[in-house]
């Protein structure tokens, strides 16, 4: 099948591929690009495991393209970090609050969840359960994973209540 | 100087051991992405597999035609019975003792079965290959109704059974029927019965569901044919098994295969079984010489891979006027699809149903289960719970709440006056169990205090006036359960999978440094097994649980283990963790006497070394014993510190708890909403606190989920109708109630550590708990019970039935 150029920047890099059209965003990202971070729960749009951050929308990468994604400018769970290795506070947040247990849903949900708290640095418990609600996690009840995006968020606006980590 | 002069809480803190909710050390690589489960590998020349799988739910495949498929650029193979036959491998043995078509043999007997077996350079191609494969198929008449498989007429399912009258577990009544299996005494029970002044009869239909972990099922398999080597990658839950298998099956000698279970995204009893995509992919690789990659979609793992339950049980209770329980008799109908492939260890066909006497004191008790084919995907797992103890559990804790109503007696009361009391124990079951401990009333009690159940009692009554003078469309419920399980499977006398006994294995390598690493038999697949274990070796060795790996999942390296589900990993491997510690623990008593020049019997243990009795101040620390091992040993000792132990249990461990749920439900939508769900749970000593509430939660989501929608269905043509995530209810995180959670402590008494295992009683005992709150609401109204699930649709229309709506 005749291949598309595509350019993109994944994680702050520039990247160029050929890619067959067909090719679903989700696969051309853990293939091609050996991001193995994001995963494939579903393939219908349900799950959210396969959720990247592009252009500053969370996507379900599992019913996109990659030639849609032409230009885009893609953030994976790999690219959450600092350069220096420094863990975002979701991803620090999640361990401490016990936000993950098979671990298959995590890299998803803190994409998600960093989204979420771009949009709404202050959200309720409520807003959490709503804003995660097209990730499916089967492993935890969620109650630790709206736990850990609450105390990323009170780090990230400088208003932790430190108790809250015990 | 040594480091033993720390004080004993400092000393005993850095350890992180058992009780310390220590954080998980797998996070570190799944927050970041870096988690490698089976689809992240990628090898040279890798290729991919994809089924055809049959439209029909019953047919006759008259002819397939693979030569479009074959032609297309890309495909490297297409596998059909046929091909497998030459391998004999167009039938693979169950776990259940039944057989099963690895590719459809002459016949499909499901929907989405698993008809050919298409290898390409890719999965897109492979894709298209599925596409191009013709099949031509006669319909056959369907059986979907399980109360219609053993009529007379019914049609034939499994023509290769033909005039076989014996079973794996018995005899067979009719062409569709697989076993019949009975426990306890019938002629007592039917005593107990016409003796009774009160009695109680109920079908209750536990509907067939489904694990559905993140992660379906997927697997690599790479021949290395010059080496003749069997490498396979899968999402195992319990490798050296099907490492066993495959050997068996290829005739590939054992130890030429190499089975590994990397990260596993969720298992919850979906990947126990030996299903036909790892079997196609063994092939594919040595026909092929090159890696097969096989990983199932969503809608294939939901209509062909594990369901769980679809069970009828027909129970009935006998008991005083007063409400003493005197007898219990069951029938179950067990609905088990194309295939008998159960995953029950191979001398119960049932799993372990007879618990279903439960909490109670019930002096007798009969069971009786009958296995019936029909036109369904096979599997019977145990989703999240030891092997049919939730359906076990569900029967009893439902026919309990219909004895209250019968007796107008409330249902918490009527459980605290039949519970087995703690002096009953090691308490003999009329069913043939020795449970190892328990404290149920204390249990009972704390959860009633805890959510003021006289308080809720009142409210409902105040609420149900209200509905009845017109000033609110709701009815409250409150759900009670109390459950008691059966988990770590198990002794060996009684429980093995296709004959190797349901032991499991822990070996202990100590380094110079007093680092260490220990290798197990089981496999996490989101349990917390590297931190855990390293949890109970801490306390055990007095090494900080940060100086010690642990690895699972590699037969290569793990020794021998029958893996993880059925909670077995806490009662078996914790178990043969704390034995091989206690081997190492005495040889470095021994190794600690040489070094103080003492005999080891003056030597007493304190938190991370041994001190001389009287003489505290002469020590020797676990890390200066480590140190010695390679040095300094008794004369005639071995150097070194390595220990293993296969820990063979002596009994079962009956983890309990107490669970009280409060369900609103709006008569004119059927919509419910859980105000309330508290589960106490008592599984012994707690290793991880943090990872035990863990556990509970996200037990007690997929229980809600049970209750409450999900459901593999299937219409009366026999199409699965709810295969993939828009019909399959997971709740999301909004739908998902807020759990409290709580604990009591009741050790088990034979284990080492005391601990029974946690993982799944919240399922096994929450399902009953919502179904009694959903049934509590409408019992003013004279119901009994309603099936599950309790989806909106389905209460509305009781509610209609009830003519609270219009
Ligand atoms: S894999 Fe994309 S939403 Fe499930
Ligand atoms: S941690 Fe397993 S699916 Fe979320």
């Amino acid at each position: 099948m005749a291949k598309t150029h595509v350019k993109m920047t994944v994680n702050g890099k520039e990247i160029e591929a050929l890619v067959e059209p067909r090719t679903l965003l989700i696969h051309f990202i853990r293939e091609e690009l050996e991001l193995t971070g994001p995963h494939i729960g579903c393939e219908t749009s349900h799950c959210g495991a396969c959720t990247l951050d592009i252009d500053g929308k969370s996507v379900k990468s599992c019913t996109m393209f990659a030639v849609q994604a032409n230009g885009a400018d893609i953030r994976t769970i790999e690219g959450m970090a600092e350069a220096d290795g420094t863990l975002h506070p979701l991803q620090d947040a999640f361990r401490e609050m016990h936000g993950l247990q098979c671990g298959f849903c995590t890299p998803g949900m803190i994409t998600r969840a960093y989204r979420l708290l771009q949009e709404n640095p202050n959200p309720s418990d409520e807003e959490i359960r709503m804003g995660i609600s097209g990730n499916l996690c089967r492993c935890t009840g969620y109650q630790n994973i709206v736990a850990a995006i609450r105390l990323a968020a009170e780090r990230m606006n400088g208003t932790q209540n430190w108790e809250a980590a015990e | 100087m040594n480091d033993m002069t720390v004080p004993r809480e400092e000393r005993e803190a850095k350890l992180e051991g058992m009780g310390c909710k220590r954080k998980r050390v797998e996070d570190v690589r799944f927050t970041q992405g870096k988690g490698n489960y089976v689809d992240d590998i990628k090898l040279k020349d890798m290729v991919f597999g994809d089924f055809v799988r049959s439209p029909y739910p019953h047919a006759r495949v008259k002819s397939i035609d693979t030569s479009a498929a074959e032609a297309l650029p890309g495909v490297l193979a297409v596998l059909t019975a046929e091909t497998l036959k030459t391998v004999n491998l167009a039938w693979m043995p169950t776990l259940a003792g039944d057989v099963q078509m690895v590719l459809a043999d002459g016949k499909v007997l499901f929907q989405n079965q698993e008809v050919a077996f298409v290898i390409a350079e890719d999965r897109y191609i492979a894709a298209d290959a599925v596409d191009l494969v013709e099949v031509e198929y006669e319909e056959l008449p369907v059986l979907v109704d399980p109360f219609k498989a053993m009529e007379p007429d019914a049609p034939v399912l499994r023509e290769d059974l033909e005039g076989k009258t014996e079973g794996a577990h018995g005899a067979r009544k009719h062409h569709n029927h697989i076993f019949e299996w009975t426990v306890g005494d019938s002629e007592a029970t039917d005593l107990a019965f016409s003796k009774a002044e009160v009695t109680v009869k109920e079908l209750f239909s536990y509907h067939r569901c489904h694990p559905c972990p993140l992660e379906t099922c997927a697997c690599v398999a790479s021949m290395d044919k010059i080496k003749g080597e069997l490498t396979l990658w899968g999402t195992f839950q319990a490798p050296h098994v099907v490492r066993t298998v495959a050997s068996l099956l290829s005739t590939i000698p054992e130890h030429k295969i190499r089975v590994i279970s990397p990260d596993i995204g969720g298992g919850f009893g979906n990947k126990v079984g030996v299903y036909p995509g790892y079997v196609c992919s063994i092939v594919g690789s040595i026909v092929l010489g090159r890696p097969v990659k096989w990983v199932e979609d969503r809608i294939e793992n939901l209509s062909a891979t594990a369901f769980a339950r679809d069970y009828h049980m027909t129970t009935e209770l006998a008991a005083t006027a007063e409400g003493k329980i005197t007898g219990l008799r069951c029938h179950v109908l067990a609905d088990h699809g194309g295939f008998d492939a159960c995953a029950d260890p191979s001398k119960w066909p049932a799993g372990f149903f007879n618990i279903i006497t439960g909490s109670y004191d019930i002096p007798t008790a009969h069971v009786a289960v009958d296995g019936v084919y029909t036109n369904k995907a096979p599997g019977g797992v145990a989703y999240r719970c030891s092997f049919r103890v939730t359906e076990a559990v569900y029967a009893m804790e439902r026919a309990i709440d219909v004895l209250a109503r019968k007796l107008n007696m409330d249902p918490a009361e009527l459980r605290l006056k039949n519970f087995i009391r703690p002096e009953q124990f090691p308490y003999p079951s009329a069913l043939g169990w020795e449970y190892d401990s328990g404290d149920y009333e204390t249990a009972m009690r704390k959860a009633m205090e805890t959510v003021d159940y006289a308080g809720l009692r009142a409210e409902q009554a105040e609420k149900r006036a209200a509905f009845e003078r017109g000033e609110t469309r709701e009815l409250m419920g409150i759900g009670v359960s109390f459950f008691t399980e059966i988990v770590g499977a198990g002794p060996t006398r009684n429980c093995d999978i296709l004959g190797i006994g349901m032991f499991d294995s822990c070996e202990i390598r100590i380094h110079p440094t007093g680092a260490a690493i220990a290798r197990m038999g089981t496999i996490s697949q989101g349990q917390g097994h590297q931190t855990t274990y390293a949890q109970i070796l801490a306390t055990e060795l007095g090494i900080p649980a940060d100086m010690i790996d642990i690895e699972e999942g590699d037969t290569d390296t793990a020794p021998y283990g029958l893996g993880t589900y059925g909670s077995r990993s806490t009662p078996v491997a914790g178990a043969a963790t704390a034995m091989a510690a206690r081997k190492i623990k005495a040889k470095a008593q021994m190794i600690a006497a040489h070094m103080l020049e003492v005999h080891e019997d003056d030597l007493e243990w304190d938190v991370d070394g041994f001190r001389v009795k009287g003489l505290p101040e002469k020590t020797a620390s676990m890390k200066e014993i480590c140190w010695a091992a390679y040095n300094n040993v008794p004369p005639n000792m071995e150097p070194g510190l390595e220990a293993v132990s296969y820990y063979d249990p002596p009994n079962m461990t009956y983890p309990f708890g107490a669970y009280i749920c409060v369900m609103d439900i709006d008569v004119d939508t059927g919509a419910h909403k859980v105000r309330r769900f508290y589960a106490l749970d008592d599984c012994g000593t707690r290793i991880n606190p943090m990872i035990i509430e863990g556990q509970v939660h996200g037990g007690l989501t997929e229980g809600y989920a049970i209750a409450m929608g999900q459901e593999i269905a299937y219409d009366d043509m026999g199409n699965v109708t709810t295969a993939s995530l828009m019909d399959f209810f997971l709740p999301t995180a909004v739908e998902t109630p807020f759990w409290e959670t709580d604990w009591t402590v009741t050790p088990s008494p034979h284990h080492p550590i005391g601990a029974k295992g946690v993982g799944e009683s919240p399922n096994v005992g929450s399902v009953p708990c919502f179904s009694n709150a959903v049934n509590d609401a409408f019992a003013h109204l004279g119901v009994t019970h309603i099936q599950m699930p309790h989806d909106n649709w389905r209460i509305w229309r009781e509610c209609k039935r009830l003519g609270l709506t219009g």
